[in-house]
């Protein structure tokens, strides 16, 4: 499925959109991992947590868990939520 | 010649073989990280950077066991922490395979690492060991030069240093901090650690045991200072030519340790009762156990943590503590209402020893001559976290 990457984790995957399959979101993110290595642990902490200024979309909703089940056709999209300074 | 004399000689060549070495200065930076690279004078500075511009860097330092090795603990405003490292002085980076992270808990209550703020290398025996501390506060080790990390010892999840270690409420602003990290240079399992929340450590058994180290210590008045939570190390250091004493600048005063004593002796009380003995860093001669030097803030009222009346100055001690001389010159008279932080202030290694530090307004300063003339390096950077110096080879 279509991922898309928000530009402070571009220096991981050096594009706006990267392909990863999985059957919920928490395989989806360990497929980016294996593409670009890091890149799981700059959005989710060692405890499963999404960090407090990431936000995860899918097919246009927000999703707070990692298990949420996702389809083939699903869209997801990664934002770097409001950290300000 | 005589032995005297050939020794004289010997210690000339040694000290105009340190003087020509060219100096690294290393500068973290809430927005970055700068490389300074002097002349064998320290008289020009080069200025490389940024690197990992808009990163949150607390701490970059050059393995000084390898001299080429350098590690900076990053994050950003959005994205979790991370160490990178390099191995060509910064002309390439490649983030650590596994960055410090806590154990995964079985309930909801586990602690994510928000950001590595201290990092140290190993004794010089074990030329791959890195030990790193973070906030929320906890301790970790690399054994491959800083490539992948793991928790390390067993303070981390102890339930007694969890409540030792309070929680984030009781940490600084930006979260409690793990640091100063020391090794002692004559046994690689002799550790000692700081928390910003939670006193000063001290393993002898390679860090399979740890135990408080606060004897004498004082605390905010009205708390029990036999409370390990409620103590506040700002920065400790341990002289390198002798192990045995080490300096510590606190939330509540400047201390000195001489082991085997467990005792902290509270020197800071000579300080200038204007000025105070409250501050962030303290940093130790490279050769002197009997030299050190402060960089006072305000601790008054509200604690401003400026510079006390807006005047900035180093104090420097040369009787280990028994009197303080005031080193202002050259840096601005009046109306500089800067802080330092407690990985900000620096010396290196040459003679006479250069001081460095940096401030929260962006200013980098320097002292070829122990303090005596302070000159501008830098100004305009991002607020400065931390300064390290290194001799490169």
């Amino acid at each position: 499925m279509r991922v898309l990457i928000p530009g402070a984790l571009r220096s991981y995957t050096e594009r706006s959109e990267a392909e990863a399959s999985g059957a919920t979101l928490c395989a989806v993110l360990a497929d980016l991992d294996r593409q670009y290595p890091g890149i799981r642990f700059r959005m989710i902490d060692e405890q499963d947590r999404i960090r407090r200024h990431v936000r995860i979309f899918v097919n246009g909703g927000q999703v707070n868990e990692l298990a949420h089940p996702l389809g083939a056709g699903d869209e997801v999209v990664i934002v770097q939520a409001l950290s300000g300074g | 010649m005589t032995q005297n004399s050939a020794t004289s000689a010997a210690k000339s060549k040694r000290s105009t073989a340190r003087a020509s070495r060219r100096l690294l200065l290393l500068v973290a930076t809430r927005k970055g990280a700068w490389l300074y690279q002097s002349d064998a004078a320290r008289k020009t500075w080069r200025a490389d950077g940024p690197h990992f511009l808009g990163h949150i860097i607390n701490h970059v330092v050059l393995d000084s066991r390898d001299g080429r090795t350098l590690l900076a603990a990053a994050k950003t405003g959005h994205l979790g922490p991370t160490v990178f490292r390099s191995t060509d002085m910064g002309q390439t980076w490649k983030e650590a395979a596994r960055p410090p992270a806590f154990e995964k808990a079985a309930d909801a209550k586990g602690r994510a690492v928000d950001h590595t703020f201290w990092l140290t290398p190993g004794h010089p025996t074990e030329p791959d060991v890195w030990y790193a501390g973070t906030s929320p506060q906890g301790l970790f080790r690399s054994e491959d030069g800083g490539v992948t990390w793991a928790p390390f010892s067993h303070i981390n999840d102890d339930p007694r240093y969890i409540e030792w270690m309070g929680t984030v409420q009781d940490g600084t602003p930006d979260g409690p901090k793990l640091h100063s990290i020391i090794v002692d240079p004559r046994d690689p399992a002799h550790l000692y650690f700081a928390m910003s929340g939670g006193g000063m450590h001290e393993s002898v058994d390679g860090g399979a045991t740890f135990r408080p180290l606060i004897d004498g210590m004082e605390v905010v008045e009205g708390f029990d200072r036999k409370t390990v939570t409620f103590h506040d190390p700002h920065c400790v250091r341990i002289c390198p030519t002798h192990p045995d004493r080490l300096y510590q600048q606190n939330h509540c005063g400047i201390y000195r340790l001489d082991r085997p004593s467990n005792h902290w002796v509270r020197i800071g009380v000579t300080m200038p009762h204007q000025v105070g003995d409250i501050g962030f860093p303290m940093t130790v001669h490279p050769r002197d156990p009997d030299t050190a030097w402060v960089f006072p803030m305000d601790g008054q009222t509200v604690w401003p943590r400026t510079s006390p009346d807006g005047k900035p100055a180093v104090y420097a001690t040369r009787d280990a503590g028994k009197t303080w001389q005031r080193l202002d010159a050259g840096l601005p008279a009046t109306q500089a209402w800067w802080t330092v932080k407690r990985q900000a202030m620096t010396a290196d290694a040459l003679d006479p020893v250069g001081l460095y530090f940096g401030t929260t307004s962006g200013e980098l300063w320097a002292s070829r001559d122990e303090g005596g003339k302070w000159a501008r390096i830098a100004q305009h950077l991002p607020e400065i976290y931390a300064v390290e110096a290194a001799l490169l080879p």
